[in-house]
Parts: C-alpha cells; sequence; structure tokens
C-alpha cells in the first residue's frame, strides 16, 4: 500500500471520510516523513509546527465525527514563511524579523484553519520573496528533490521542495514575478498563480503590492482546484481583493478534451536567447500533445516581452522600497541600539544589519528609481512599458482562450551558479514576469524532463478566468505521465511512516 | 552610465539603509550594470501611453465608519525591541 505522505488531497479525502485512517494519523505521518528527511535533504522547512498540526488534527477528527465533510477537512499542508500565523514565528526568510511572531493570521492562514487543514510548518524561502532560487534565505538555501545539488527555484522554493519530496499534498506560495510558477517547474509540481486580486493578500507580508498573489503548490490539477475553491474570494481586509463571484474550480475539470481550445503560441517564448534548447524541445512537444487533444493552436506575437525584466525590475524594487520601510527598529523585529545613539542610527544600523545583500540590492534600486530627478525616467517609464505589456496580452486574448509556453527557459541549475550574477537570476523570470505585470492567472505543470530534471508548461489565461487554465492544465495532465513521477526525496521511504499508512 | 560611491550613500541615506564602504562599492557597479540593461525601455515612444499603477478596476475602496475592537496594547507591544508604561520606547529624536 501506497504511504499516506504519496496520497493526493483526493485520495486522503476518501480514506479520511471512511474513517480508514484519522486526520492524526494523516498528520503524524507527514509529520514524521518531515523529520526523518528534511534536514539531511532538501531542507525545506524553517519551522516544523508539531503541536500545532496535532491539535488542528485532533479538531479535525472531532468534526469528522459530527459528520463534517468539508473538502480539506484533516488535509495537511505547509505555508511559506511570509503569511502570518498567529502565535507561530514568521520570518519571511529574514534575519530582521527572526524573532518575530505575529498576533495576527494572515486571512490564508485563516481561512485554511476554518476548512479544517492541519499546518505542518513554514517553508523557506528567498528573504522576503526577493529571489529565483531560495539562496538569499538567510537561514539556508533549500534543495531541489530532485537532485539535492540544485535549487528549487525560488523564491517559494521551500514550498515546491516540500510538496515535491510529499512532505505535504499542498503548501501556499507566493507570485510577484514567477515566484510559485517557477519553483513549481523546477521541483516537477504544480504551480498556481491566480488573477491578482482573487486571494486575499492580508497577512501576507508585502514585497510588492501590485504584483504580490498568493498560490497553491499541489502535485495535480484537481487539488489545486480544491485548494483555490478553499482560499479564493473577496475580503474586507484586502482592499485590493475582488469582489467577483468565485466559480467552483473543480467543475471546470470535468471537460476532458480540449476541442476548440483556441491556445496561443507567443513567437517571443520559443527559441530565444537564454534559453536551454532541450527545455524549448520538451516544451514544443507539450504544445503539439495539447493539438492532438483538439487545442487549435495560433503563433502570435507579444511584442513587449523584452522589455518585461527591465520594467519589472525597477517597478518591484520601488514597491519593495516602500514596503520594507516598516522595518525600523522600533515596533517589531530586530533593532540594534548602541548607547547614546539616536533614532536615525537604530534606523540605519537596525537594517544595515537585519538585510540580506539581494535586499539591500532592491532597496537601493528601488529608492533610486524613485528618487528626484530619476522618478520619470525610471519608475514612470515602468509603468506606461507595464501598459504596453498589458495591452499585449488583451490583443492576444481577443482571439484565444490561453498563452501556453515555457514556465522557465531552463531546468534547476546547481546551487551557487547564479548568485554573483544578478542579471543571470532574473533571467529565470523571463517567461513569467510579463504575466505578473498584467495581473493574469497562471499555472505551470510537469511536462517533461530534460537530464532528469523536470520541466514546467506554462498556461496563461484571461483576468479572473482562472477556470479555463485548469480545464486546459488538468487535460494535459490527465493524458500524460509527467505528473506521476516522483523525484528521489519523495521515493525515500521512512520507515515508521509506511506502518502508520496501513488501515487501522 | 556611471554610479558613484557617493550616489550610493545619498541613496542610502534616503532608504535609511546603513551600509559599509565595501557594500558602497559594490552596489555602485552592480547598479550601473543593472541600470545599464533598464536602459532599452528607452527605445519604446512611450509619450501618449498611461502609466499602469495597478491592473484591476478598483477606485478607492472604503468601509462604514464603525468603531471596532482594537487590539489590546499588550499584544501590539509582544513584539517591540523596548518599551515603556505601555509605549514604544525609541531613542531620542531631537539632541
Amino acid at each position: 500500500m501506497d504511504p499516506l505522505t504519496s496520497r493526493s488531497i483526493r485520495e486522503l479525502r476518501k480514506l479520511l471520510d471512511q474513517r480508514d485512517v484519522s486526520a492524526l494519523e494523516v498528520a503524524r505521518a507527514h509529520l514524521e516523513r518531515i523529520e526523518a528527511l528534511d534536514e539531511s535533504t532538501v531542507r525545506s522547512l524553517l519551522t516544523v509546527t508539531r503541536d500545532v498540526a496535532e491539535e488542528q488534527a485532533r479538531r479535525a477528527d472531532e468534526r469528522l465525527a459530527n459528520g463534517d465533510t468539508q473538502p480539506l477537512l484533516g488535509i495537511p499542508m505547509i505555508l511559506k514563511d511570509v503569511l502570518t500565523t498567529r502565535g507561530i514565528r514568521t520570518t519571511a526568510g529574514s534575519k530582521i524579523l527572526e524573532n518575530f511572531v505575529p498576533i495576527e493570521d494572515a486571512t490564508i492562514t485563516r481561512r485554511l484553519a476554518e476548512a479544517g487543514t492541519v499546518l505542518l510548518g513554514k517553508a523557506n524561502m528567498d528573504e522576503f520573496a526577493m529571489g529565483s532560487s531560495t539562496e538569499n534565505s538567510a537561514y539556508f538555501p533549500t534543495r531541489n528533490p530532485w537532485d539535492l545539488d540544485r535549487v528549487p527555484g525560488g523564491s517559494s522554493g521551500g514550498s515546491a521542495a516540500a510538496v515535491g519530496a510529499e512532505f505535504a499534498p499542498f503548501a501556499l506560495g507566493t507570485d510577484t514575478g514567477g515566484s510559485i510558477r517557477q519553483p513549481g517547474a523546477l521541483c516537477g509540481v504544480v504551480g498556481f498563480k491566480p488573477t491578482y486580486g482573487r486571494v486575499s493578500r492580508y497577512g501576507l507580508i508585502a514585497f510588492a503590492s501590485s504584483l504580490d498573489q498568493i498560490g497553491p503548490f499541489t502535485r495535480s490539477v484537481e487539488d489545486c482546484a480544491l485548494v483555490m475553491n478553499a482560499i479564493a474570494g473577496h475580503d474586507p481586509c484586502d482592499s485590493t481583493s475582488l469582489q467577483a463571484s468565485v466559480p467552483d474550480y473543480t467543475a471546470a475539470l470535468r471537460e476532458v478534451s480540449l476541442k476548440g481550445v483556441r491556445l496561443a503560441l507567443p513567437r517571443e517564448y520559443f527559441s530565444v536567447e537564454g534559453m536551454e534548447p532541450a527545455v524549448d524541445a520538451s516544451v514544443k512537444a507539450s504544445i503539439a500533445h495539447l493539438e492532438s487533444l483538439g487545442a487549435n493552436l495560433g503563433e502570435v506575437s507579444l511584442p513587449h516581452t523584452q522589455y518585461g525584466l527591465a520594467t519589472y525590475y525597477l517597478i518591484a524594487p520601488a514597491e519593495c522600497s516602500a514596503n520594507l520601510a516598516r522595518y525600523d527598529g522600533v515596533k517589531y523585529g530586530l533593532s540594534v541600539r548602541e548607547p547614546g545613539a539616536g533614532l536615525w542610527d537604530v534606523y540605519e544600523r537596525s537594517r544595515g544589519a537585519g538585510f540580506g545583500r539581494e535586499v539591500k540590492r532592491r532597496i537601493i534600486l528601488g529608492t533610486y528609481a524613485l528618487s528626484s530627478g530619476y522618478y520619470d525616467a525610471y519608475y514612470l517609464k515602468a509603468q506606461k512599458v507595464r501598459t504596453l505589456i498589458k495591452q499585449d496580452f488583451d490583443a492576444v486574448f481577443e482571439k484565444f482562450d490561453a498563452v501556453v509556453g515555457p514556465t522557465s527557459p531552463n531546468v534547476a541549475f546547481p546551487l551557487g551558479a547564479k548568485t554573483q550574477d544578478p542579471l543571470a537570476m532574473y533571467l529565470n523570470d523571463l517567461f513569467t514576469i510579463p504575466t505578473s505585470l498584467a495581473g493574469l492567472p497562471g499555472v505551470s505543470v510537469p511536462a517533461g524532463m530534460v537530464d532528469g530534471l523536470p520541466v514546467g508548461l506554462q498556461i496563461i489565461g484571461k483576468a479572473l478566468d482562472e477556470s479555463t487554465v485548469l480545464r486546459i492544465a488538468h487535460a494535459f495532465e490527465q493524458s500524460t505521465e509527467w505528473h506521476k513521477l516522483r523525484s528521489p526525496v519523495a521515493q525515500r521511504v521512512v520507515s515508521r511512516e509506511s506502518r502508520a499508512g496501513s488501515p487501522i | 552610465m556611471t554610479i558613484s560611491r557617493a550616489e550610493v550613500q545619498h541613496v542610502a541615506r534616503l532608504a535609511r539603509l546603513g551600509l559599509s564602504t565595501e557594500e558602497m562599492d559594490r552596489l555602485a557597479s552592480e547598479l550601473d550594470h543593472i541600470l545599464d540593461a533598464m536602459q532599452a525601455l528607452r527605445q519604446l515612444d512611450t509619450s501618449a501611453i498611461p502609466p499602469t499603477a495597478q491592473v484591476i478596476p478598483l477606485r478607492n475602496v472604503m468601509r462604514d465608519d464603525v468603531s471596532r475592537r482594537s487590539w489590546p496594547v499588550d499584544e501590539i507591544l509582544a513584539n517591540a525591541p523596548a518599551t515603556h508604561d505601555g509605549q514604544f520606547l525609541v531613542p531620542p529624536v531631537l539632541d
């Protein structure tokens, strides 16, 4: 029998509903796997929340006994450590928040708790979500479950690696320029960024407020839809959250044919400089497969794609430099106070000691772009090009239902390979940034292997049309075998777990 | 373009960010490199293009002006590095 930790949400749901297994057993199987493997393999977690998990699992068992049938009741999960959890340290991957214990749950934390999920721990990440490899964590780098010498992608690398290592059936991440989709691709799991505003950001520690969005990592598209059903929807605490009604995302998955679905292939997303040819070929093969499922393909141009990186790396740092002004060593977080020092010294020293290299780089870049004399040339210019990038997508969506292409120009790269060259690191987000700038939903699904490393297929949809994105992703997944491949870490057996996995 | 250490120092001061001399030198050269790559945007004529600050059609969002529970002082101060008489303690602002 497969261990509990390899099960999907849907499979666990069935076992829990039939009382084949208790939520506490499910939680303990995952906790034991994490405690046995995480430190020595991927290092995906900054905090393991065993006590919280066991308490939530016991409560889920009570609800199950009372006939509660919520779809995520008793399902374990992991939160990226940028989502606040009352009473549980939340670091955002930064030393400046090393001892920060939030007094309030993020809306997403609360919604998932109300849905009956069980929090196993908080996932490692690039500091303040700035990075594409999780090497910018102030604590330690996370490693890829397919090859421990390689990065898991980032910034949500801990969440992606944890799902790929089968430490949890789902995890939450955040995506500002690709931070869910890119690690999803590199770790061979489903990574979904909803439309900007679809999921409340209240309690998400802000990086770039016009771009940040929360979304799930799962091992199947159906599980992704189940999580989306629980987390999407308006929140009065987040004034940018959308009032739009939320469909049942699983309903879209019933249609398995893609007959008549119009898919756009942007020529700027294929055979471009800096892209690994084997990744290019793999994604093209996946797109041919979509055609065989009935989709109509059409080549299009998103002519401002090449300006996406520059636009993003002005707008995101500008917003970050404003958002991170709150870390002042006064209200919470690291405070460096030397005798006789004035308030200004406390600001400068606390921030100088508490922020890491990439965060400082972006604060300086963003402050520069917003400073007097440069605002029009950099920040305002970037906002105008953002309009052009959005218009590119608007034009394509007049004739197409979705855009398909690669998630990342490369597979997972070795640790340290790009840390000395910021621009090389930024190139990882070439194909994910335009979607973020336009606020559109996008998913990465496992769609190939190159030299033993996963390749992701990206599907981008119209604003608020997550259903079409998930429908296409599901049709692809269900007619291919890629999502069934298990990473080497996932295949590692933990002995006590196999007992816990047997029916009682 | 060439960014000097003095420019980095000025920007760091605006950001209240303490940097060592080595950090300033390194950032000057990195910033140079990054801003060079951003010059590409200048090729585009955007004179007739409105800026996009955010992508969703939202206007100011208001809530009803009703009182609600506020946080207890001890919880608000729980993460503070220093407190005094139920308040945040800060170093002198004026000499």
